[in-house]
């Protein structure tokens, strides 16, 4: 009699063991998804403040309007804020990727002394500080009259971007076979057309992974901008910068609002762009 | 040289061909020379001339208890930025070598999240929230707590900075968890430890190298923080990179704001130095 459940037990050990080690690691999920939650959801508290009705930065808001983004786009400050933003952003990512993509090539090709000094110089910009960064080109750009300049802010940008197109194009390169690349140049293709043709196409995905980084890079940076900046050329985070510091107008919360789905549609764009091309190949 | 894919004869013009590409590398080297490292010879030359030669900027810097406290308070501050990411991205990093390839995708996307969420814009959504009649102190005050003081705070500063540097601790830490093989644990439970004693024993000591990796990164971007603590910390508590930013633009003092720089770059590149040598030595150990 006694025995009998003493037996259902050791029947049923082995079937219910992997759930009982999936509930003990019932912990470590629930402790995962507030680590998501927190990293993801506080900054979506600007979305609902954009349509605040109020001149107030006050959470929860209490009515709705879209003044705010009208606003955004009549003011001539943050609207030009946005174009520039952008343009600046645009151009660094073409320079940036050229620039990043020939070193990327330099680096895995060329074989002379001193390559791993060039290839720590060109990381350099992600270690060194950014305030130090800015106070350097700062001092620069005075003495150059490049402050404010279009010019001033593509290089900055773009010595800043520059490790993220040469990190990700350098891994493709290293995984890519020249062979192909022997290959057809035995068929008659010159170097450039065999560049373009082959090797191009088969490291695409690190080059356009460096280019979105690039502009992403470009269109955040904060603390180079908040220096190289002038009332004639300022980037939006610097508008934002100087409007948070001021005063208390939700049109940043716009602002807010426009470049995470910027940025989130461009990140969505190139993943999917991504897995479509990993499918096909 | 002798990895070059077909064995090349040793002339002169093979050896121009497998120079050649390093020409690739002239344009971004010589935009790097000049608007990276022409600005920081500028900040070391102001360090030490600017209003005169000598080392007054340096001696300033060291002997004014002011700058001396935004010292400390800058490496306390990255140091509990740094646990911070530690205790939670260790738990993360493991939880993502355990997870199937969906769940573990998801964690992955929502850890690469800060990556693209503009820095402003999340600092801008911590002011909000942290605010004192901001969301969570209504939601403290709902459960009958608070109102707690985070906004103009150094705790205040610490959320918001771990929040955007637990990437940097996570993914060095899933690299090298990744790479561990389960099995030794296995071994020490068929041994007879404990899985508490196997993990602690056998799985924290080979997952170390991650851990160090992304402390110290988490630990020289922390050093180096400008509009997070410039937005949400209070000017009494003010971190090194501010008092740059105000030595710099606010007062135009160029050499002592440089040398505020020189030594926050020194700290950086020190520590670096440390990290690398760390891993040399252990590299050397694991293979005698």
């Amino acid at each position: 009699m006694t025995a009998a459940p003493a037996d259902t037990t050791t029947a049923a050990r082995p079937p219910a063991r992997p759930d009982r080690a999936r509930l003990r690691l019932l912990p470590l999920w629930a402790f995962c998804a507030l680590v998501g939650a927190w990293l993801v959801l506080p900054a979506l508290v600007v979305v609902p403040l954009s349509f605040t009705d109020k001149a107030s930065l006050a959470f929860p808001p209490t009515g709705w309007s879209t003044r705010w983004y009208a606003n955004f786009f009549t003011d001539p400050q943050w609207s030009r804020s946005l174009l520039d933003s952008l343009t600046v952003a645009l151009a660094v990512t073409a320079t940036a990727t050229v620039l990043g993509t020939a070193a990327a090539l330099g680096l895995t090709r060329a074989r002379i002394g001193g390559l791993p000094l060039a290839q720590g110089a060109l990381l350099a910009p992600v270690i060194v500080p950014g305030v130090v960064v800015a106070i350097g080109m700062y001092g620069l750009f005075l003495q150059l009259r490049l402050t404010g300049t279009f010019f001033g802010f593509l290089m900055a940008h773009t010595v800043l971007a520059l490790p993220f197109v040469v990190i990700p194009v350098t891994a493709a390169l290293r995984g890519f076979d020249t062979r192909y690349e022997q290959a057809a140049a035995v068929m008659g293709a010159g170097r450039l057309t065999a560049f373009r043709t082959v090797t191009l196409p088969m490291i695409a995905p690190g080059v356009a992974a460096g280019a979105l980084f690039a502009f992403v890079t470009s269109f955040d940076e904060v603390v180079v901008s908040l220096f190289v900046q002038s009332p004639y050329l300022r980037t939006l985070p610097v508008q934002m910068y100087s409007s948070v510091t001021r005063d208390t107008d939700p049109t940043i919360a716009a602002a807010a609002t426009l470049i995470i789905c910027t940025t989130t549609a461009l990140v969505t764009a190139a993943a999917l762009l991504m897995s479509r091309r990993s499918h096909a190949g | 040289m002798t990895t070059a894919p077909p064995a090349a004869p040793a002339s002169g013009a093979a050896r121009t061909a497998a120079r050649r590409p390093a020409l690739l590398l002239l344009p971004a080297l010589a935009a790097l020379l000049v608007f990276f490292g022409v600005p920081l010879a500028g900040i070391v030359w102001r360090a030490l001339t600017d209003p005169q030669p000598g080392l007054a900027n340096f001696t300033w810097f060291f002997t004014h208890p002011a700058n001396l406290d935004a010292l400390g308070r800058t490496f306390t501050t990255a140091a509990w930025t740094t646990l911070a990411a530690l205790a939670l991205g260790y738990p993360y990093a493991y939880a993502m070598t355990q997870a199937g390839a969906r769940g573990r995708a998801l964690l992955t996307l929502l850890v690469l999240v800060p990556f693209w969420t503009s820095l402003m814009v999340r600092t801008f959504a911590w002011m909000i929230l942290m605010q004192d009649s901001g969301l969570i102190n209504q939601a403290l005050g709902a459960v009958g707590l608070g109102p707690l003081h985070l906004i103009r705070t150094p705790t205040g500063v610490v959320v918001a900075m771990v929040q955007m540097l637990l990437p940097f601790m996570v993914l060095p830490l899933y690299a090298v968890m990744a790479g561990v093989d389960r099995r030794l644990l296995s071994a020490a439970r068929s041994l007879g430890a404990r899985p508490a004693a196997a993990f602690l024993q056998v799985y924290v000591p080979l997952s170390l190298p991650g851990a160090a990796a992304g402390a110290l990164t988490v630990f020289i971007n922390a050093l180096g923080f400008y509009v997070t603590p410039a937005l949400l910390g209070s000017p009494e508590d003010s971190l090194l990179s501010q008092e740059i930013f105000t030595q710099v633009n606010g007062l135009l003092e160029w050499g002592r704001g440089g040398a505020m720089g020189v030594v926050l770059l020194a700290m950086t590149l020190g520590l670096l130095s440390l990290g690398a040598l760390a891993l040399h030595l252990s590299g050397n150990r694991r293979r005698p």
